[in-house]
Formats: structure tokens, C-alpha cells, sequence
């Protein structure tokens, strides 16, 4: 069955929506479309005076893959920069398998995506969107 | 007479694999269909016992490349009912489509119009767009209807005396709606515009007669039509192919060349530039032979069938929404859903847990996804050798993706 990759901890992650939604006067939007899939996400910050993230909100119209990756992202995301953020993406680089060493919560959660090369990108969009409307 | 699916299934070895303990259950033929031993054993044979450059050598393996070669030509040429020296092999679908863009192209002015469809296939647009980019034409689109097909009762307000070509496709790739050709064609000939036609998901399903639908262009892909990938083929009228100029230059395409000037072979060789993909061309030649030689009537039945299986049963499952015609009108075995709550990848990733092998997302025709407001569907596409057990596991699938996903 699916069970094997939609997790538990996939699945609440998802649907959690944490973060989901537009933040009414963003600092910076960037948006990223996965041409393959068609999957879209789009990433409002405010920033505080140190390039720190104060709010984050995400429109994912995409897979439960990419959903519950935002949701992990903007669970940990505030309070942190643009190092701050590529750090987790190290995070959920070893989580699927891309980079050696343990992932940790709530990243392990997309340890069952590693040997799903074709669902790799789900997870990553989110990332790519946030690290756009940091730079 | 009923269709023996059982004897069919037999001559396509995939089908008998288990991976993970599963049966395999194939319904992405839409993206690329299965191959049947008759094919396999064609390529095998030519690469064993025949393999060399055609139309060059004088040699005997070049003869019998060459043979074999010209053969294929003869066999696509009689599924299509045309003649031989009007098939051109290309290396895809999507490469007969820009080689008709790119050459016939060459023979429209600034302003001139093509008619497309919001539901077309990108390799039915991207190639226009490039081709308004190089020379100054312009594009329509034809609107789609609610339940996905093409709405031809904008053709009056769309079709101009500017208008040149019509390219649209025979079959949706989403939605399965079968074209009304002859209202097509019909309505091209009030303004002197040629008609192309998407054969990729067409094709797949029987011998097609050209000559009676009145058409000017016939494209599709060997893949999806039972043969091997990296060939493709372009019907077109001999006098059209005549007055092409060459798309790529190059070996086998010229008449005479010296360092001043070339001249240009006939059609088709004017449009096979280089060692075309001649162990493929001949595993398609068997391939159109192998569907020449089923009976189209039980088959058709029998994909229908499958269609009206899939679409009582997504039916019971809640929150499914069908993107195509209702009924089995005007259809071909393509059918998309959505399932309210669940991206289409999750119920992709699902079914093939359940060893579903389906096609999800925006089956490269953005603009359609746009036109509905969709992220994308999940694809359904029936090949001959589909059974109820493929569509009872698809259906079961589905079920289980509603219940732990959403």
C-alpha cells in the first residue's frame, strides 16, 4: 500500500497547513514553479532589520509531499536567515538521501521519499522558493 | 466474435513481470505503450542479422538494411492507407511537428494565422510560438468545451482568409475527445487552410484512413504505438511534400552538392537528413502491422468497455471528478480524474503501490490545466491488452488514496 511513503508523520505535516497562506505586506515573494510537474509554490517573508525572518507564509498548489515540506519549513523558519534556512535544506538534503548523516525532526520525516528519486523535487521545491525571497 | 484480451497479452512480455510481488497493471500507455514480441524480434532481427547504413552500401547487409528499411516505409504508409513516398521518419512526434513547422513554415508570410486549441499538447504549440518568433505569423486558439473537447463552433469566428493551417489534435492526450475531422476539414476549405492532425494518441488504436478524412498532415509517435521509442512519422500530400523546403541538412537529403550549391532529393529523403533511426523505423513497421492485423471492431469494444469500468467506478468513489466527455461518444480510452483533496501525484504514487502505473499531473498541456483551474489530473490511458483486473486494481487504488489521504 502507500503506507510506506505517505508516513504518518508525512501526512500530519501536511496537514497541519503551518504557515500556509499570504502574509498581507511580505518584505519579499518569490515563486517557484516545478516545470515537470507543474507543482507551484510561492514564499511571502518579513524580514527584521537583520535579514532574520519575522513571519513566513507559503501557497503551495502542489503535491502532499511539497505541502508538508513548507509546513516543516515554516515550522522552524522564524528567527532565522538565509544561512539559517540552508542549513535545513542540508537537513532535508540527508532526509532523502542526497547527503550523508541523519536527518532530524521535523525533516526525517521525508526519510521515506529517499527512494523515491521522482518525488525528490516535491520536497526541495519549498526550499527553493524561500531561498529566492532570501537573497 | 469477443476479443481474447488473454491472447493478446501473451505477445507483450512485460505484462507477465512482477515487481515487488505485484502484477503490473499498465495503464500509461498514453505516455508510452507496451511492445509486443512481434516488434521486439523485428529490431533483433535487424540488428543481428542486418545490421548496417541504408540506402549507401552496396553490400548485402546494407541491401537488407535497406529492404527492411523501405518495408517499414510500406507498412506505416498502409495503416496510414497513403502511399510509401509520402511517410517521412522522424524522430518522434514532436520532431514531425517542428519539421512541418520549420519547413512548411518557410512557406507563410508575416500575418499569415494558424488555429490551434487550448487543448493541444505543448509539442502542438511550443513549435508555433517558435515559429511566430522566426517569421511573423500569428496563432488562434479554438476554445474547449466544459467536458474537454474542442469547440468547433468557434471556428467561423476564428477561421480567416489569413488563416493557413489548422494543427489540431485527432485524439486529446487528457481528455480523450476524439476531433470531428470532417467538420474540420469542411470548415478549412472555406478559407483554403490546410489541416494537420495530431495523430499521438489516435494512432494507438487502429488503422487510420487519411485519404477519407481529407487531411493535409498526419503525425504521430512509434512509441505509444506499440513500437520503439526514437521514431516518429510525417504523412503529408506529395505536392505539399514537393514544395517543403529541407528542415535539417545533411547526408541522404541532397541531390547534388558541390562547394557552391545543393541541390535537394525528393520527398521523402529531402526530409531524412543523416542515418535516420532505421532499427526503430523497422520495429514501427511491425508495429503497424501487428495493429493492422487485429481486429479493430472487437478491440475498440473492448478498450470501450475498460473506459465504461473506469468511469462507473470512479463515479462511486466520492469526491471524483471526471475531465473529459461523460459518455462513450466521441471518445478514445483516455480518461483524466480528479479526486477532490488529493493531488493527483499522491494518487499517482499511490496506484502505484498497488501496481498502478498511471500518468499524473499536467500531461504537458499547461494551458489546458489553466483553462479549468487545475493543478492536474490523473491519467488513465487503455491499451488493447488492458483487462478488468488492471482497472479493479486502479479502482481499488483510488479508493485507498481517498480514504488515507485527504
Amino acid at each position: 500500500m502507500n503506507d510506506q511513503l505517505y508516513q504518518e508523520k508525512i501526512v500530519a505535516l501536511a496537514k497541519s497547513k503551518t504557515g500556509a497562506g499570504k502574509l498581507a505586506a511580505p518584505t519579499k515573494t518569490a515563486r517557484r514553479d516545478n516545470p515537470l510537474c507543474g507543482d507551484r509554490v510561492i514564499v511571502d517573508v518579513t524580514l527584521d532589520g537583520q535579514g532574520r525572518i519575522a513571519e513566513i507564509g507559503h501557497q503551495v498548489r502542489g503535491c502532499l509531499l511539497c505541502q508538508a515540506s513548507a509546513a516543516a519549513l515554516a515550522s522552524v523558519a522564524v528567527g532565522k536567515d538565509a544561512a539559517g534556512i540552508a542549513q535545513y535544506r542540508h537537513e532535508a538534503e540527508r532526509a532523502i538521501g542526497r547527503e550523508a548523516g541523519k536527518a532530524h525532526d521535523p525533516f526525517d520525516a521525508f526519510e521515506p521519499v529517499a527512494s523515491h528519486k521522482s518525488r525528490h523535487e516535491c520536497v526541495l521545491l519549498p526550499f527553493e522558493a524561500l531561498k529566492d525571497a532570501l537573497a | 466474435m469477443t476479443f481474447d484480451v488473454a491472447q493478446v497479452r501473451r505477445q507483450f512480455p512485460i505484462l507477465s513481470e512482477i515487481i515487488d510481488d505485484r502484477p503490473i497493471h499498465y495503464l500509461d500507455n498514453g505516455a508510452s505503450a507496451q511492445t509486443p514480441l512481434a516488434v521486439i524480434d523485428a529490431v533483433r532481427t535487424y540488428e543481428t542479422t542486418g545490421r548496417a547504413n541504408v540506402l549507401r552500401g552496396v553490400h548485402r547487409l546494407a541491401e537488407r538494411a535497406t529492404e527492411s528499411y523501405e518495408n517499414a516505409r510500406v507498412a506505416v504508409a498502409s495503416f496510414l492507407g497513403v502511399q510509401p513516398m509520402e511517410i517521412v521518419f522522424t524522430g518522434g512526434c514532436t520532431a514531425a511537428i517542428n519539421l512541418v513547422a520549420y519547413s512548411y513554415g518557410q512557406l507563410l508570410k508575416p500575418g499569415d494565422r494558424i488555429l490551434l486549441s487550448e487543448l493541444e499538447h505543448h509539442s502542438n504549440i511550443v513549435p508555433w510560438q517558435l515559429l511566430r518568433q522566426r517569421s511573423g505569423i500569428e496563432l488562434d486558439m479554438l476554445p474547449v468545451t466544459t467536458d474537454g473537447q474542442i469547440d468547433l463552433e468557434a471556428l467561423p469566428k476564428l477561421l480567416t482568409p489569413r488563416t493557413k493551417l489548422l494543427s489540431l489534435a485527432h485524439v486529446s492526450n487528457v481528455t480523450g475527445a476524439l476531433l470531428d475531422v470532417r467538420r474540420v476539414v469542411e470548415a478549412a476549405k472555406t478559407v483554403g487552410a490546410k489541416v494537420m492532425l495530431d495523430g499521438a494518441q489516435r494512432a494507438p488504436h487502429g488503422p487510420v484512413d487519411l485519404k477519407t478524412l481529407g487531411i493535409d498532415f498526419y503525425v504521430f509517435a512509434g512509441h505509444k504505438a506499440y513500437g520503439p521509442n526514437g521514431v516518429g512519422v510525417l504523412w503529408a500530400r506529395p505536392e505539399l511534400l514537393d514544395a517543403m523546403p529541407p528542415f535539417m541538412g545533411g547526408g541522404s537529403m541532397i541531390g547534388r552538392v558541390t562547394l557552391a550549391e545543393t541541390t535537394w532529393a525528393p520527398a521523402p529523403r529531402r526530409f531524412e537528413a543523416g542515418t535516420p533511426p532505421i532499427g526503430p523505423a523497422i520495429g514501427l513497421g511491425m508495429a503497424c502491422d501487428w495493429m493492422t492485423a487485429l481486429d479493430w471492431t472487437t478491440a475498440h469494444d473492448h478498450e470501450m468497455g475498460l473506459v465504461q469500468r473506469v468511469l462507473d467506478g470512479l463515479q462511486k468513489i466520492d469526491g471524483t471528478q471526471i475531465l473529459g466527455p461523460a459518455s462513450l461518444q466521441n471518445r478514445y480510452p483516455v480518461v483524466s480524474f480528479m479526486l477532490d483533496g488529493v493531488h493527483p501525484h499522491d494518487v499517482a504514487q499511490t496506484l502505484d503501490s498497488f501496481g498502478v502505473a498511471v500518468r499524473a499531473g499536467h500531461h504537458c498541456a499547461q494551458p489546458l490545466m489553466d483553462r479549468f483551474d487545475l493543478d492536474g489530473t490523473t491519467r488513465v490511458s487503455i491499451a488493447p491488452y488492458n483487462d478488468n483486473t488492471d482497472i479493479d486494481a486502479l479502482l481499488a487504488g483510488v479508493t485507498h488514496a481517498a480514504k488515507t489521504l485527504r
